[in-house]
């Protein structure tokens, strides 16, 4: 069997660039570490010393303003120097390759690489590249690729879960929404189920579930609903997507509001979830598409809270790989 | 310093810590533990000396110097500082006192809280071997080892605390 990718000889994480594969002990060591990161941001300085000197170069090949701000702000808060490239924006409309830009960022003594890119695989080919240059004491973190993957996503979303439900093994989650385009979706299943969570529900339109959606259920626990009432029912976690409107090419859904009619989580949908259900949402949220309002900013949301996580997951895994 | 013949007895040495720092505690005096041995012994410092300020825990993983040929420390607890910092009498409490770098990093993650007003450091044990311009001000027990062994803090299911060496 050849070895993961993103592990080093040690079996420890040198890169993070999806959750598959990746072992329940690891993704636990992740919330283990990101715990005492969230206490650092109660403090009067919210610094610790673990990356100084490191140089994290946030490459965005495509735009994104919150995963790209949590990132610094992740980084920062670790005492490194944050170099943010909006490369959608520069030498890649001029014409130069991936790789091209990364062998300059490299020459620039970067330490860690944050990459986020519209295709799929682009984080991976760049970790195989610096591998077989011998340049792979630099760390690759993955912060959405294409429809693959967005591990530090599907990793804070975990987080979340456990912070409200502390055990995996009794819960029934369910992920409702655009599953075709998502990345987040992806991550978020492949965690849930290394995790050990016995009933993960897909819910959505049938023209926007992959047909391969049922084979990542591997050992049974997914199942699919195309009828939101019924894939709610009893649920204790509830994880709504975002409708991605920019990656809709034709004719997928008739009208955002017939959308909202089926798909939308309303108070109403969400009483057939069990009365203690949490609901999460990645951002930016398309209000009264998706979800309602009245959703999103009532008792059981926790989507600000997942925000708040999400620097401190993204800390610990900067640490992690900085330390491996 | 000595060399051990047998390893002294961690609850005597806790005994006469606490004696020795008694006369210093006042109403404003704050311990903060490290982890994990440092915080067993403020535990009990802190109902034996009666302190009234809140107890206070650290782990110094985040300010570690070691970071870079160690990684991470696995298992890094949260610090817990209940406290204002800022003007305050501070007691570091560690279980064993030798390169002083636990030390250094502890009083470099209290300043990210605020400016106390004075820090002072009690440990059970010292076993020499400093590297870095570092004494405690309270300290029961001298014992010399050599680098190859390693002094800890045990604690039972009884709360009894033993001191124990261990070859590297």
């Amino acid at each position: 069997m050849t070895r993961n990718p993103q592990l080093n000889k040690h079996g420890e994480l040198q890169h993070l660039i999806t959750l598959e594969g990746l072992s329940r002990e690891i993704l636990a060591a992740i919330f283990d570490t990101a715990e005492p990161f969230a206490e650092v941001a109660e403090r009067e300085i919210k610094k610790v010393p673990l990356l100084r000197g490191k140089s994290v170069f946030n490459l965005f090949f495509e735009n994104s303003t919150r995963t790209r701000t949590t990132f610094e702000i992740a980084a920062k808060r670790l005492s490194a120097d944050v170099i943010n490239l909006n490369i959608s924006t520069s030498s890649a409309s001029k014409g130069e390759s991936l790789l091209d830009t990364v062998d300059n960022l490299a020459a620039m003594q970067a330490d860690m690489f944050v990459v986020r890119h519209a295709s799929s695989g682009a984080p991976y080919l760049i970790a195989q590249h610096l591998a077989a240059t011998g340049r792979d004491h630099i760390h690759i973190v993955n912060a959405g690729d294409g429809r693959h993957a967005h591990p530090t996503q599907g990793l804070l979303d975990m987080y979340t879960i456990r912070h409200y439900k502390k055990d995996f093994t009794r819960l029934t989650v369910a992920v409702v929404g655009d599953l075709l385009h998502s990345r987040v979706a992806r991550s978020q299943i492949h965690a849930l189920q290394a995790l050990g969570v016995p009933e993960v529900r897909v819910i959505g339109p049938r023209t926007l579930l992959p047909t391969g959606v049922v084979e990542m259920g591997g050992r049974g626990s997914l199942r699919v609903f195309h009828d939101m009432r019924e894939g709610l029912k009893g649920v204790d976690v509830v994880m709504m997507l975002r409708l991605q409107n920019e990656r809709m090419a034709g004719a997928l859904l008739p009208s955002p509001q017939e959308y909202f009619k089926y798909y939308g989580l309303t108070p109403e949908k969400l009483a057939l979830a069990k009365p203690d259900a949490i609901v999460m949402h990645p951002g930016p949220m398309n209000r009264g598409i998706e979800i309602d309002s009245a959703v999103a900013d009532g008792a059981h949301s926790v989507i600000l809270p997942q925000v708040t996580f999400g620097i401190a997951v993204r800390m610990a895994v900067m640490s992690m790989l900085a330390g491996n | 310093m000595p060399m051990p013949t047998h390893l002294p007895d961690a609850a005597e040495l806790c005994t006469h810590l606490a004696a020795a720092m008694r006369p210093e505690i006042t109403p404003q005096t704050a311990l903060i533990g490290i982890h994990t041995g440092g915080v067993w012994i403020a535990e009990w410092l802190h109902r034996e000396l009666g302190i009234q300020q809140p107890l206070g825990s650290i782990d110094v993983a985040f300010y570690r110097d070691d970071f870079n040929q160690r990684g991470l420390h696995k298992g890094t607890k949260a610090s817990n500082i209940p406290f204002d910092v800022e003007g305050a009498h501070i007691v570091i409490v560690d279980d064993v006192l030798y390169t002083g770098r636990t030390i250094r990093a502890a009083l470099n993650e209290l300043f990210d809280y605020g400016r106390p007003a004075r820090i002072d450091l009690a440990v059970l044990v010292d076993r020499g071997g400093r590297e870095l311009p570092i004494a405690a001000t309270w300290c029961p027990q001298a014992l010399a080892l050599p680098a190859s062994q390693t002094l800890v803090l045990e604690r039972d299911d009884a709360a009894r605390l033993s001191l124990r060496v261990t070859e590297k």
